[in-house]
Order: C-alpha cells, then sequence, then structure tokens
C-alpha cells in the first residue's frame, strides 16, 4: 500500500496573480506552486523562456524581475505578483532588435539558441550595472549561465559588440 | 566585357547566420513549446538503486490521483513494445524501455505515469512505491571483467559485451590474428618502450536542451507524427515504425529546434518509443519532458575507456610499434550505437604517424552505471588522447621537443591517401604544415622561454602540444547501420525562388544559412531567395542526420549535386528560349545570360516560370518542371586534421590549474562559412578542455552517480577559458566536390592531451611522468606536496598496471 496522501486539490487553492509582463499587465489564477517559468510558458505562452536545469545553475531561464535578472525556475509565480516582469519577447521595441539581440546576431554568439534568451537577458543586467566590462568582466557577469554549443568566446564578443566595443 | 557581378560570392564568407532573428527574439519552436488540444503529460518513475530485482510496484496513490489517465510499469509496458532495438552487430543483452524485472543502473525506468499536467504526472510518479531486493553492484570495469561481485547480464560471462576484438597489424577485418610477427619484432628492436594506463573519463553530455518528445497518433487515420529532441529525425521514424508495427508512410518524425545533441541525442530512446505507443494505446497526444536530475541519469553517457599504451621506439625519436589495450566501460546496456563507439578509438591508433606495426584490442565491459553511447568526437578523443599523451611522454624520455618528435614520425605529405596499419584511408593530409602553423602562431620558442622563466621564478607554469587527425564526413554505406549517405531535393519554384530540402538535420550546426550560401552561389541568386528546410520526413524526403561532422561533407554535397542536376534542367529550358548552347550560359545576379553577349540574357524568374508552362516543351527534354532529388555517398571518410598548443599555470598553494593560453590551427579543408567553423571549433574546444580539467562523471561504490546534477558536474562557464586563438590550413579532401572534411568534433581531439601534457610539464620537476584526467586541484596538490594520490574505484594508479613506466 502506498503511504495516505492528503486529497487536496490543485484548483482549490488557486491564487489569484497580477503582474506586469513586457509592457501588458496580466492577471490569473495560479496554483501556489506554480514556478514562474511555467506561468510565462504554459500560461502566458511566452516559450522564450527556456528550463535547462530546474536547479537555478544553468541561467537559460533568466529574465528580468523589476530590472533585474533573476532565475524563473526557482521563483513562484506568487512571488512576482505586482512586479514587472522582461522576458526575451518583449526585449525588442518597435521591431528593433536590443542592442544585445543585435551582437548575438552580429557575433555568431549562439549555435542551438537554448540558452541564449536566458544568456541575452543576463547581458542586459550586466550591462546595465557596467556599461563598458571589459572581456573578464562579461566573463564574470555571465558565469550564472551556461552554454555549451559556443565556448563563449563569440559570447563575449556578442557583449562587447552590444557595448559599442566591437 | 563581362558583366560586372552585382551578387556577392557567399561561400567562403562570414555570413551572419539565417536561423538567429526567431532565436534571440524567443520565437524558436522546441519540443516543449509544442502544445496539442487534449494532450497528456508523462513522467517517469526511476529506479534509485543501481542494481535489484523489483520485488513490488505499487501504482494505487498513483492511479487515484485526480488528472491521472494512466499508470504502466514496466511489465505492462512489455506486453505492447518491443524490446529495445541496437544498430551495431554485436551481441546484446534483452533490454526493455522499461525494466521488467530487474534494474540494472540509478536512473533506469520502471514505471510510467500519463496525467492532464506535468506536475500532476510528477506527484503520481512520485507517489508510486517499488520494492527491491538488492543485488550487488559493480561500477569498476577491471573488476567487473572478473565476473565479481555480479554478473548484470546472466548471458554475458564476466560482464563481457564484447569480450575481446584484435586488430591492426597482421589482424584479419573478422577480428582474427594472422601474423603477430610484426608486432612482436617492433617490441624486440625497440631502444626504449613507454608503457602507461590511462584513462579516459566518463563525461556527461549535458546539451542545453534535455530531451524531450511529443507523440501524437491519429486514430482516424492510422498515422503518428512524433516531435523529438533528436539528431536524426527518419532513422527515428523508421525505428519507431519498426517498433510499433506500422508502415514508415504511417509515421512522421519531426525535429523541431533541437537544443544541442552532441552525439547523445543520436541514440533512440525507451522514452521515445513509450511515448509514440501509449499515444496509440489511449488515442491521446502525450508530451514527456526529460528534466535536468534525469538527464544525467538517463540520457547516454561518453568517453570511458582506459588504455593500456606500449609504446616502441628509438631512442632518435622514431616509433617503431604501437600497442593499446583498450576496456570500454559501456554501462548497464547496449545502447544503439554503444558498441561501436569504442571501436573508432582502434581506427584512429595510427593518429598522425606512420607506425609500422599496431595492435590494439578491445573488451567492452558491462557495468551498473547509465549506458554510453556517442559524445563529440565518440571514439576519436580517446585514441588521440592515448596516442599523444605516449608520444608527448617519448619526448619526455628522451628529451626532445615535442614537436620534433612528432614531426619524425609524421604521415610524410606525398604519401596520401595513405593506408594505416589500422585499415583507415586517409584522405590528403599535411599535418607539417599544420605543426608549422600552430609553431608559428604560438611563436612555441618564446612561449618554451617565458615557460622557463616563469618556472625559474618557481612558477608552475607548462606547456602542452598535441596534433590530432580525425575520421568524419561519415559514409559510405559499409561504415554506418543506417547507410553511409545524406539526401538532397532542390526545388526552383515557379517564382524563381528556391527551396532546398536536407536531410541532414542541424541542432544548432547552423546548416540552414551554410547550405544557402551554397545553393545561392550556384544559382547565382540572392542568399534569400534560398529557403533551406530540414528536420521533418514529411517535407524531407529521406536522410540519415547530423553527426560524425558531416553534415557539410556528406549533406552539402548531396545538396550541391541535386543543384547541379536542377542547373543542367534550366540550362535546356533557357537555352530553348535564348536560342544560345547551354554550354554557354552564365547563371549570375538573378539572370541567366549568354557568355560574351551581355544583351541576351534572361530574368531568372522568367526562365522559372516557363519551365512550369512550357509550350512548347523544348527539344531534348521529357517533363516540365525543375526539381531534382540527390543521394551522396562519399566514396570515404575524410580526416580533418591539426595541432592544439596550450600553456598552463598550476596554483602551487592550492593545485589550482588555469589555462593561459589556447593556440588551435585546424584543416578541416575548404570552408563555406568562417564564422560558423570558429564557432564549432570554440564549442569543441570547450569540450575538450573540460574533459581535461573540471567535467568528470564520479559514480560511487554503490552505483550513484554522485555528479548528479550541476551543482556537483562542472559545466564549463565562461569564466574557465582564455581566449582562444584559432588559425587553419587549408588541404581540401579528395572524396566530395566541395573539398570540406567536417569540423564539429574537431575542438575535442587536441586540446584535451594538449592540456594534460601541459599540466606534466608544469609539474615535471615532481618526477611525474602522467596524470589522469580530470585535472582536479587535490590531484594536482597531491603531486607537489609529495603524497601519494588517494585510491578511488577505477582510477588512478594500481599495483601492476605498469603506470608511469619506461622500460
Amino acid at each position: 500500500m502506498g503511504p495516505e496522501r492528503p486529497r487536496v486539490r490543485a484548483r482549490d487553492m488557486m491564487t489569484q496573480l497580477s503582474i506586469k509582463v513586457n509592457g501588458r499587465l496580466r492577471k490569473a489564477q495560479v496554483e501556489p506552486r506554480t514556478l514562474l517559468v511555467h506561468f510565462l510558458r504554459e500560461q502566458l505562452n511566452l516559450t522564450g523562456t527556456h528550463v535547462g536545469c530546474d536547479t537555478s545553475q544553468c541561467g537559460a531561464c533568466t529574465v528580468l524581475v523589476d530590472g533585474r535578472s533573476a532565475k524563473s525556475c526557482t521563483m513562484f509565480a506568487v512571488q512576482v505578483d505586482g512586479s514587472d516582469v522582461t522576458t526575451i519577447e518583449g526585449l525588442a521595441k518597435d521591431g528593433q532588435l536590443h542592442p544585445l539581440q543585435n551582437g548575438f546576431w552580429e557575433e555568431h554568439g549562439l549555435q542551438c539558441g537554448y540558452c541564449t534568451p536566458g544568456m541575452i537577458m543576463a547581458g542586459v543586467n550586466l550591462l546595465g550595472e557596467n556599461p563598458n566590462p571589459n572581456e573578464r568582466e562579461i566573463r564574470e557577469g555571465l558565469s550564472g549561465n551556461f552554454c555549451r554549443c559556443t565556448g563563449y568566446q563569440h559570447i563575449v564578443n556578442a557583449v562587447q559588440n552590444a557595448a559599442g566595443r566591437r | 566585357m563581362p558583366a560586372t557581378p552585382v551578387l556577392p560570392k557567399l561561400v567562403g564568407q562570414r555570413v551572419k547566420r539565417r536561423e538567429d532573428p526567431r532565436l534571440i527574439q524567443g520565437r524558436g519552436t522546441y519540443v516543449d513549446d509544442l502544445k496539442i488540444v487534449g494532450m497528456q503529460h508523462m513522467a517517469f518513475k526511476r529506479s534509485d538503486i543501481a542494481h535489484g530485482r523489483i520485488q513490488s510496484i505499487d501504482v494505487s496513490a498513483a492511479q487515484a490521483m485526480e488528472g491521472v489517465e494512466a499508470v504502466f510499469t514496466g511489465k505492462q509496458i512489455a506486453e505492447f513494445v518491443a524490446p529495445m532495438p541496437i544498430g551495431t552487430p554485436f551481441p546484446s543483452p534483452d533490454h526493455r524501455a522499461l525494466a521488467t524485472d530487474v534494474v540494472r543502473y540509478a536512473g533506469e525506468p520502471v514505471a510510467l505515469v500519463v496525467a492532464s499536467d506535468r506536475y500532476i504526472a510528477r506527484d503520481a510518479a512520485d507517489a508510486i512505491v517499488v520494492s527491491y531486493d538488492p543485488l550487488p553492484v559493480v561500477v569498476d570495469p577491471e573488476l567487473a571483467m572478473t565476473g565479481k561481485p555480479t554478473v548484470i547480464h546472466e548471458k554475458f560471462a564476466n560482464n563481457l559485451a564484447v569480450p575481446l576484438v584484435p586488430s591492426g597489424t597482421g589482424c584479419t577485418p573478422d577480428g582474427s590474428v594472422r601474423d603477430d610477427t610484426a608486432v612482436d619484432r617492433a617490441f624486440a628492436q625497440a631502444e626504449l618502450v613507454i608503457t602507461q594506463r590511462m584513462v579516459n573519463q566518463r563525461l556527461v553530455p549535458n546539451a542545453m536542451e534535455p530531451r524531450g518528445v511529443v507523440a501524437h497518433y491519429e486514430q482516424g487515420k492510422d498515422y503518428l507524427t512524433i516531435w523529438s529532441s533528436t539528431q536524426n529525425p527518419h532513422i527515428l521514424r523508421s525505428m519507431i515504425a519498426g517498433m510499433l508495427g506500422m508502415g514508415e508512410h504511417q509515421v512522421r518524425a519531426v525535429a523541431p529546434e533541437v537544443g544541442g545533441g552532441f552525439g547523445a541525442k543520436i541514440n533512440i530512446y525507451g522514452e521515445e518509443y513509450v511515448a509514440a505507443a501509449v499515444s496509440k494505446r489511449l488515442g491521446m497526444p502525450v508530451k514527456w519532458i526529460e528534466d535536468r536530475a534525469e538527464a544525467f541519469v538517463a540520457t547516454t553517457h561518453g568517453r570511458d575507456i582506459i588504455g593500456y599504451v606500449e609504446l616502441a621506439a628509438k631512442r632518435d625519436g622514431t616509433v617503431l610499434g604501437l600497442k593499446m589495450r583498450l576496456i570500454a566501460d559501456i554501462g548497464a546496456y547496449n545502447m544503439l550505437l554503444t558498441a561501436a563507439i569504442p571501436t573508432l578509438t582502434m581506427l584512429m591508433a595510427s593518429a598522425t604517424y606512420d607506425i609500422p606495426a599496431i595492435r590494439t584490442t578491445l573488451t567492452e565491459v558491462f557495468t551498473n552505471k547509465t549506458p554510453t553511447d556517442a559524445y563529440r568526437g565518440a571514439g576519436r578523443p580517446e585514441a588521440t588522447y592515448f596516442v599523444e599523451r605516449a608520444m608527448d611522454m617519448l619526448a619526455r624520455e628522451l628529451n626532445m621537443d615535442p614537436a620534433d618528435v612528432r614531426r619524425k614520425n609524421f604521415i610524410k605529405a606525398d604519401k596520401f591517401p595513405f593506408q594505416t596499419q589500422m585499415g583507415a584511408v586517409y584522405d590528403s593530409g599535411d599535418y607539417a604544415k599544420a605543426l608549422d602553423a600552430a609553431l608559428l602562431h604560438s611563436k612555441w620558442d618564446e612561449l618554451k622561454k617565458e615557460r622557463d622563466a616563469a618556472q625559474a621564478q618557481g612558477r608552475l607554469v607548462g606547456l602542452g602540444l598535441s596534433m590530432y587527425v580525425e575520421v568524419c564526413g561519415i559514409g559510405p554505406s559499409a561504415t554506418l547501420p543506417t547507410g553511409g549517405w545524406e539526401h538532397a531535393n532542390i526545388t526552383v519554384e515557379r517564382d524563381g525562388r528556391i527551396t532546398a530540402t536536407t536531410g541532414a538535420s542541424p541542432h544548432g550546426q547552423g546548416n540552414e544559412t551554410t547550405f544557402a550560401q551554397m545553393v545561392a552561389d550556384q544559382f547565382g541568386v540572392a542568399f534569400d531567395d534560398v529557403t533551406v528546410l530540414h528536420g521533418d520526413t514529411a517535407v524531407v524526403k529521406q536522410g540519415i542526420g547530423t553527426f560524425g561532422s558531416r553534415s557539410q561533407a556528406v549533406g552539402g554535397t548531396a545538396l550541391h549535386m541535386a543543384s547541379t542536376k536542377v542547373k543542367k534542367k534550366m540550362a535546356a529550358f533557357a537555352a530553348s528560349l535564348l536560342e544560345a548552347s547551354e554550354d554557354d550560359l552564365v547563371f549570375e545576379n538573378g539572370t541567366i545570360g549568354v557568355k560574351g553577349s551581355p544583351a541576351a540574357s534572361l530574368k531568372f524568374q522568367a526562365v522559372a516560370a516557363f519551365a512550369y508552362i512550357p509550350v512548347p516543351l523544348p527539344r531534348g527534354l521529357d517533363e516540365p518542371g525543375l526539381s531534382a532529388d540527390a543521394y551522396f555517398e562519399p566514396p570515404n571518410n575524410t580526416y580533418p586534421f591539426g595541432c592544439h598548443i596550450s600553456m598552463l599555470e598550476i596554483d602551487r598553494e592550492t593545485g589550482e590549474p588555469t589555462l593561459l593560453k589556447l593556440v588551435a590551427v585546424d584543416d578541416a579543408g575548404h570552408l563555406i562559412n568562417p564564422l560558423i567553423v570558429e564557432g564549432q571549433i570554440h564549442g569543441g574546444l570547450a569540450q575538450g578542455i573540460g574533459q581535461a580539467m573540471i567535467e568528470e562523471a564520479v559514480f560511487n561504490e554503490d552505483g550513484q552517480l554522485v555528479t548528479g546534477s550541476f551543482m556537483d558536474y562542472a559545466l564549463p562557464r565562461a569564466t574557465d577559458f582564455p581566449h582562444f586563438e584559432l588559425h587553419s590550413t587549408v588541404t581540401p579532401t579528395p572524396v566530395n566536390p566541395l573539398g570540406a572534411k567536417g569540423v564539429g568534433e574537431a575542438g575535442t581531439l587536441g586540446s584535451t592531451p594538449s592540456i594534460v601534457s601541459a599540466a606534466v610539464d608544469a609539474l615535471s620537476g615532481f618526477g611525474v611522468k602522467h596524470i589522469d584526467m580530470m585535472l582536479r586541484p587535490e590531484k594536482l596538490w597531491r603531486i607537489i606536496h609529495g603524497q601519494a594520490p588517494r585510491q578511488s574505484s577505477g582510477q588512478g594508479p594500481r599495483p601492476g598496471s605498469g603506470q608511469g613506466g619506461v622500460a
């Protein structure tokens, strides 16, 4: 016999959420345990934010919460109630790529593209704190994000490109 | 006067990738981004012990959960899913997608839940209670070979998956020894013999996108569509059809965006078969997405080969003979290509050297670990590592420059094609040119002075150099169980735009860009007028896939051939309109013109339109239209090569190594897009450096993967690498008309031994001759501080292994 389990149905304890995502106010009902990344991907269909490890080491799920980078696979959606969230889909404005997006394209900063949205969001955070980083600072600034394809060198170039150094 | 070209020639240019706009905006579609109405989610219950007999599985709590559609145990799955197939000719034990009676590695699936969302599926899988009768566990292959303390598969005595295959001088292709005398003679004549046991440790491939699959069986149509994160959708289609008893015409396989593969997504996995079979059985679409913890134990691992290497030489540095006894720990089961991977280590045992006598033997052993299969380089990095480390030990013993000992033994540039003692026929090569380029660009002589100056100050700085040659561009068909060709189609549409399809299904290699560059140049049209489609068996009629650095050399050539066919037919249409000879036509700048007559020219688009409404059909043509298929099967593999140089410093106080410099010279033949090639080399270097310095799959004696998360397994970060310096030489291959060899794996070959040799060089003052990877600071600290390394299972020196010896 399996252990006795509490028979609380998740939908009986839904929580109301109100989050600004990419400039639009979104109201939704979520299970309290819903991770931010699943809320974005499953409920808002913003599938550009990826899950690479579930334990916040890889950074593929990085988004901006109130302007600061955050790993959305280890945050509950309810933690960002009332916040302003930016995902990769919200970065380009009026059809114009963000300088980091452009830098990644120009410098071949991606291959399979899976880590790329998180890497770009981490790059946005980095350039926000340090608009003119040197190579060492870029490598350190992105050390919370894994890429298995590029060996990082073209990613470094991409950030330098965005910072106007290439 | 010839017209001035307006459209740039694209082949050879650093063209920005056309894949990128969607990927940098989060608009790529990976498997987990797919949704189908009514789709259910699967989660697996996996064994948490490495070896044991299943006594009971209680699924009642899982079954009772709201939202749970179905629960299956391994036994129930076995009623409708056939045993797992393999693609190699070696004998293989019975292997089920889910264990039925005995689990043989921690992470092996034992039961499955299908539920309405992924959280419920996970909850329910966790609520399944399995009880086991534990069996003894073996993780050390050299212990497992004795049959102690357990035999993992009843019919495989002493856990031998492949008992002993000899290969090399005096051996026949069927693996029997015809004549031992040449090898014996080489060793009898030797003035010195280098002897070393080396471990090429187990690695976890870790593509950033874990595996995932969506299967959708449509009952009314009796048709199954399967989306999977795979490197080879056509092989997936064939295998799924075979396993489900369906025709290949009833199965469509799609590889959408694939977030990296590195060899681990060649294999067709139990989860894919089960998803397809469960979708068919339940009549519902199902999705399964692997989480990272599962990926660590359930996706195949790579490497894990022990080499006992003996190198016979004269005191002038001439190598007379090589013996290499290989023991491959393949884990608990044979997967699709598992047993074949270490045979590539044997095939490449001659490396870049003209070695007159070679004997290798291979034993493959079952242990209670995750199965191995291809991982970037797949067998060739192991060969390179064993031979290059031995060459380095020889140089050190003779007090020769590591470059000189290599140069002395190179296969000379005028001897290609060259058949090695292992039977490989190297297509083309100029190893001295690559070595010279590496010495020049790294400023080798200055580096040596720098090292000596640093050493004189008491700093532990070392230099390492490694050559490599690899076998890739895989074909012909005798070399692959799937057939060693690639397929392509070119269609010039009615409006003059071109649709290209390729069976080389990429996962980051940028084929949409490189292939469009080639096709645009061939037809003289704009890059944006060419679309490259891939990864969908309903769109791409046939294909093999992307692995073994083959997409350009084989897939690119197939596309080139299809283009040539269509261009020839289009020339016939144009010739009739222009009243010119086909041979005088020039395709450029979006026009088809006549050589020497600038006025006589037609828009490319006009000729395309005519080809679909040909009134009248030009004489000599049987049918309208502009479309052609091509299959390219190369007559031989390609053998790219190069030289990698490393400079490393080890902190005397902590033992921590830092890679100061890496200079790579790679020769992959002709390059289509140097920007993409650089990216491929960087990525390969990162994985090669990762293996040398920080990556290792470590199992404890209970068979638990103790490096089973990114907290414990050191996947390289941006801070782990210096700025790589890349250079190239160009030696085209004669085996395809592009002269392209393939470059995806090269970086993993030379970097690894060059770094270990640099570490040995840095610590040479402590009398060390060899250090097994990875270069764990503790290991280096113990060498510096004169403490014997701790014994650990499967690694480190052991009595009687002849480690570190020179006879």
